[in-house]
C-alpha cells in the first residue's frame, strides 16, 4: 500500500490555472526569467512572479541560474507525476473493460453473429 | 478496441471512459448487478475482487475487498448506491471501509462513479464510466488498492507534456 506524497494536492491546485499550465509549458523550454514570461500575459509582473512561485512550490517548476539570469524551468519529473495518477486510472479501465468484453464473448457468439456482416 | 473515447481533466480530477460492447444493456446491467460477474472483471487476475455484498438499488450497499498474489487482502472497499436505474445508470459513491462496512475516516476521502449504460443499434450498447475523485491522495490510494498487473510507466509521456495543452485537458484518445 503506498500512500502519496502530500504534494499531489498542491500539484493539482497549481495546475488548475490556465497561465499556470501556459507558465508550465514555457517552462519546459527553460529559456525564460520571470521577466520575459511576464510579457506573455496581460497581467502584471507581480502576478506573474506570484504564479511562478505558486508552481514553484508545488515542485513543477524551478529557478535556475545561469549567467547573471535566472530562468524558469519545468520540473518535467513532477509535471509527469500527475499525468500519470489519470494514465494509470485509464489504464486501470482499460483493462476492466477488456474483461468485461471478455466475459460478454463466453455468452454472446448469437450477438456477434448478427453484426458481423 | 472496444474502449471509443477517454477523458481526461487533471484540474477538475475527472476521468470519463466510454466502452462499446456486442451486447443488450440488459446484458452489460449483469456484469454491474452480478456479484460473481462483477467479481471476475473489477479486480486484475492477479488481484481477484470478492464482493461480500451488493444491493444495487438506490440507497443499497455493496462492500468488497481483493486478494493480493501473496494472499494478502486489501483494506475493505465500499459502494454506496446513489441512483440505480436499470439497465441504465448508476451513480455511487465508492470509498475505503471500517470492518463493519462503514466508510473509513481514516483513509482518503470517497469518489464518485457514474455509469451510464445506452443502446447504439445493432444489438450493442454503450457503456460511458465517470469517475470523480476528492483529491490526488485518494487517486494514489485507491489506485494501489486496484494494483494493476503491468502497469508500466508509459513511454512517451514526454512527448505527450510536450504537445500542446496536454497538461491542461489531456485531451480525447481513441
Amino acid at each position: 500500500m503506498q500512500v502519496a506524497p502530500p504534494d499531489f494536492d498542491r500539484m493539482f491546485g497549481a495546475l488548475a490555472d490556465a497561465t499556470r499550465r501556459d507558465i508550465v509549458r514555457r517552462a519546459i523550454d527553460g529559456e525564460e526569467g520571470i521577466v520575459e514570461l511576464a510579457g506573455h500575459y496581460p497581467m502584471s509582473f507581480a502576478a506573474v512572479q506570484k504564479h511562478v512561485a505558486i508552481l514553484e512550490r508545488a515542485g513543477l517548476v524551478t529557478k535556475e541560474r545561469i549567467g547573471r539570469r535566472k530562468v524558469v524551468r519545468a520540473n518535467l519529473e513532477g509535471v509527469l507525476m500527475v499525468r500519470r495518477l489519470l494514465d494509470r486510472y485509464e489504464e486501470l479501465w482499460r483493462s476492466r473493460i477488456g474483461r468485461m468484453t471478455d466475459l460478454l464473448a463466453e455468452d454472446a457468439p448469437r450477438a456477434q453473429k448478427e453484426t458481423d456482416r | 478496441m472496444t474502449v471509443t473515447a477517454v477523458r481526461k481533466d487533471a484540474d477538475k480530477l475527472t476521468l470519463t471512459l466510454d466502452a462499446e460492447f456486442e451486447a443488450t444493456p440488459e446484458r452489460v446491467w449483469q456484469l454491474w448487478a452480478d456479484p460473481r460477474q462483477l467479481e471476475r472483471w473489477w479486480g486484475p487476475p492477479s488481484y481477484p475482487a470478492t464482493f461480500t455484498s451488493l444491493e444495487l438499488r438506490a440507497g443499497g450497499r455493496a462492500s468488497y475487498f481483493m486478494t493480493g498474489p501473496d494472499g494478502q487482502l486489501t483494506p475493505l472497499g465500499y459502494w454506496e448506491i446513489v441512483t440505480a436505474e436499470p439497465p441504465r445508470r448508476i451513480e455511487m459513491i465508492d470509498g475505503f471501509a471500517n470492518a463493519d462496512g462503514s466508510p473509513n475516516e481514516e483513509m482518503p476521502g470517497p469518489g464518485a462513479m457514474n455509469v451510464t449504460i445506452e443502446p447504439i443499434g445493432e444489438g450493442r450498447t454503450r457503456m460511458s464510466i465517470e469517475n470523480i475523485f476528492p483529491d490526488a491522495t485518494a487517486m494514489e490510494q485507491l489506485l494501489a488498492m486496484g494494483q494493476e498487473e503491468g502497469l508500466t510507466e508509459a513511454v512517451g509521456q514526454i512527448d505527450a507534456i510536450l504537445a500542446e495543452d496536454t497538461i491542461a485537458t489531456a485531451g480525447d484518445r481513441r
